[in-house]
């Protein structure tokens, strides 16, 4: 009785002293955000909000834009550029497709069988980022260049001639033809999709191939049945980083392209920078955002993986 | 079960003739011929690096060897790919499909065989290994011992010719190992499938096999009954791996009858001829084996009071410690440092402390005699070894 009456005094302060430094330990997470939370609000939210209300100003660069809640604009903005958005979303995601088809073997090869070749490969795929993204497409431009090697090889061995027919070249040229800038946006994302491709496939315990096997699997089945689904995370990581910047990509189309192959990006760039109707610019922002959401939404519903993403 | 009775499957011998596996320069297996009779618990013994998991995946097809052959019911299956073999493998992690429920993970097998309706067997397997609420949980939700019975399971629904086990108890605390070792034994005497169980932990080996091959380095050292293993080793690898041996340098000095006369420095030591597996020369010398539990304590006071016939070594006790079942005594000797005797608790002799003189006797037929060209201590540091691995897995 008497050693608990003595203990107790000192007890008060000493509670105190530790609620404060509960406290102050559950502050701490706060203060590890705030940079990110202000990078975020100063070159994310600020911009979005001042977008926002530009595109549903009216006026003139000369009377200056006054907000007049003017959503009409976006009708006309959806009206007059649609075959833009169509053709963006198609190349993007023929651009896509491309990618995984090209980018699937080559991840798995490195995650399985490229034994101590595999970290030389990873920096191969990854070296093209030493060079600028405008540099790189321009390289293309070399490459793809009328009467050059390549369109030459091309059309003797009579793709071109396939190609033609398919309208996705003309005239024995690949320059300034939807292939080009299908060709551009591929080779420019593609890293885009090994990367996550390969950090999923490369997580995937080779005891259950083994496993698999041992179960009456035969390879291809085992990589149906074990290797695909468990590689899902990168398929669905690897086609999102692909299929987003390729939409909204305008360099492709600008260096590759013609006018007929011009795609959204195009046109909010020209918007922003040659017409100066910042409203149309900023109202297409949004569209091509909306649309964007709304497709991914579907996408990670549909190929249900929302856990793992 | 019945799911086994309709098979009328009493598994299938496996017969590994002159097989090897060498990785470039090194060599995991040297060339060896193993027979595992129809319907046996197999045990491949030997701590890690030993050769045992490579011989295992040979014979599952996940390893190609690389001269020898594999046979199974006589038929060579050794240029088949593991999934034409009718073998199945319970493997050390388990390997179970993170992505597949347990229902799914145990359906697998009879799934890629084409198996229509595989509902009852499922249903049937699951129960067996008592895991029938279970059915549509993820591998990841359930406890390792779970994942464990999930890995049989998986396995045996296929009726395997063999089943073939790779560590499987490995990631188990000790508690739990225990209960999946007689669990193990229960499915194996149930359905009387040949198992080869892979294991670094002897007394795994020795509780579940029928038959035991000791391997060390790539080679087997000894195949044989775990009893006939323990009682007479023929190398001191298996003397000091399976349980602990005390391992006395002696001379030959002659022949008794059927009897092996040794000196150890100034004492005269016994041994039958049937219990000595080397080459016994006179003037040659021999390894006298004997195991600590046989070895009997007795005050230098009372010596006059030892029977006639046992091997007699005289000592001072150097350590005790009480393990509760036993006392074990470490004893110095003119003959050998350090002997082990293990006295059961019954009637304690309060006089046997450490400086004690005493005399260590025992009956000559348990000793045994090894070639004493060999390492002494061959199989005493593997066994730490293997332990600590073991710990390291849990």
């Amino acid at each position: 009785m008497t050693t608990t009456a003595t203990d107790h005094p000192p007890a008060p302060p000493a509670d105190g002293a530790l609620h404060k430094a509960v406290l102050r330990r559950k502050r701490v997470p706060y203060w590890l955000l705030l940079p990110g939370v202000l990078w975020l609000l100063v070159f994310f939210a600020a911009p979005l909000v001042y977008q926002a209300s530009t595109s549903v100003q009216t006026g003139s660069l000369e009377e200056g834009f006054k907000v007049t809640w003017h959503f009409a604009t976006y009708w006309n903005a959806l009206t007059e550029y649609y075959p833009q958005f169509l053709r963006s979303v198609a190349y993007s995601a023929t651009a896509t497709a491309l990618c995984l088809l090209l980018g699937y073997p080559l991840a798995y090869l490195i995650a399985f069988r490229a034994g101590r070749w595999r970290h030389v490969l990873m920096v191969l795929v990854i070296a093209p980022f030493f060079t600028s993204f405008l540099i790189r497409t321009l390289a293309w431009k070399t490459i793809l260049s009328d009467g050059g090697p390549v369109v030459r090889a091309l059309d003797a061995l009579h793709v071109l001639a396939v190609t033609d027919a398919l309208g996705v070249t003309e005239g024995h040229r690949v320059l300034a033809t939807p292939l080009a800038v299908v060709c551009g946006l591929t080779y420019n994302f593609l890293p885009f999709m090994i990367l996550p491709l390969y950090t999923s496939l490369e997580r995937i315990d080779s005891r259950l191939h083994e496993a698999a096997g041992d179960l009456y699997a035969r390879p291809l089945t085992t990589f149906r049945k074990v290797t695909l689904p468990l590689s899902m995370p990168g398929v669905v990581a690897g086609t999102l980083l692909t299929f987003i910047p390729a939409t909204g990509d305008y360099i492709n189309a600008e260096l590759l392209g013609s006018t007929d192959q011009k795609m959204i990006g195009n046109v909010i760039q020209s918007q922003f920078l040659r017409v100066l109707d910042y409203p149309t610019a900023a109202a297409l922002s949004f569209l091509l955002m909306a649309v964007i959401l709304a497709m991914v939404t579907v996408y990670i519903r549909k190929s249900g993986t929302e856990e793992l993403v | 079960m019945t799911a086994f009775a309709t098979t009328g499957s009493n598994g299938t011998d496996v017969r590994l003739t002159g097989i090897s596996k060498a990785y470039g320069d090194v060599t995991a297996v040297h060339p060896l011929d193993l027979s595992v009779p129809a319907g046996s618990f197999f045990a491949l013994l030997g701590a890690s690096g030993c050769g045992k998991t490579t011989t295992l995946r040979m014979i599952a097809g996940l390893e190609e060897p690389t001269t020898g052959t594999v046979e199974l019911g006589g038929r060579d299956v050794t240029a088949l790919p593991p999934y034409k073999r009718p073998v199945n493998t319970v493997f050390q992690s388990y390997a179970l499909f993170p992505h597949l429920d347990i229902y799914e993970n145990v359906a697998f097998g009879l799934r890629r065989r084409g198996v229509k309706s595989v509902r009852k067997q499922v249903d049937e397997m699951l129960d067996l290994v008592q895991l029938g609420d279970y059915a549509r949980r993820k591998p990841q939700q359930l406890s390792g011992g779970q994942q464990q019975r999930v890995a049989v399971a998986r396995a045996l629904i296929n009726h395997p010719d063999v089943l073939l086990l790779d560590e499987p108890l490995g990631a188990l605390d000790l508690k739990l190992r225990r209960q999946m070792q007689l669990e193990l034994k229960r499915i194996q005497t149930e359905v009387g499938i040949t198992f080869v169980h892979v294991t670094h932990d002897q007394e795994e080996a020795m509780t579940m096999a029928d038959t035991v091959a000791v391997m060390n380095a790539g080679r087997v050292e000894q195949m044989g009954a775990p009893a006939e293993l323990y009682e007479t080793p023929r190398t001191t690898f298996v003397a000091n791996f399976l349980g602990t041996s005390n391992l006395i340098t002696a001379d030959v000095v002659g022949t008794a009858s059927d009897d092996v006369l040794l000196r150890v420095s100034d004492t005269k030591l016994t041994l039958p001829g049937t219990r000595c597996t080397a080459d016994a020369r006179v003037g040659g010398k021999l390894l006298v084996g004997i195991r600590p539990e046989k070895i009997t304590l007795t005050h230098a006071d009372d010596a006059g009071t030892i029977p006639d016939g046992r091997n007699r070594l005289t000592g001072r006790i150097a350590q005790s410690s009480f393990i509760g079942v036993s006392t074990q005594y470490l004893v110095d000797s003119p003959a050998a440092p350090g002997l082990s005797v293990y006295e059961q608790n019954i009637e304690r002799d309060a006089r046997l402390v450490p400086g004690a003189d005493v005399v260590l006797h025992w009956n000559p037929d348990h000793g045994f005699g090894l070639d004493a060209a060999q390492s002494i201590d061959a199989g005493t540091d593997v066994v730490e070894l293997g332990t600590d691995a073991r710990e390291a897995g849990t």
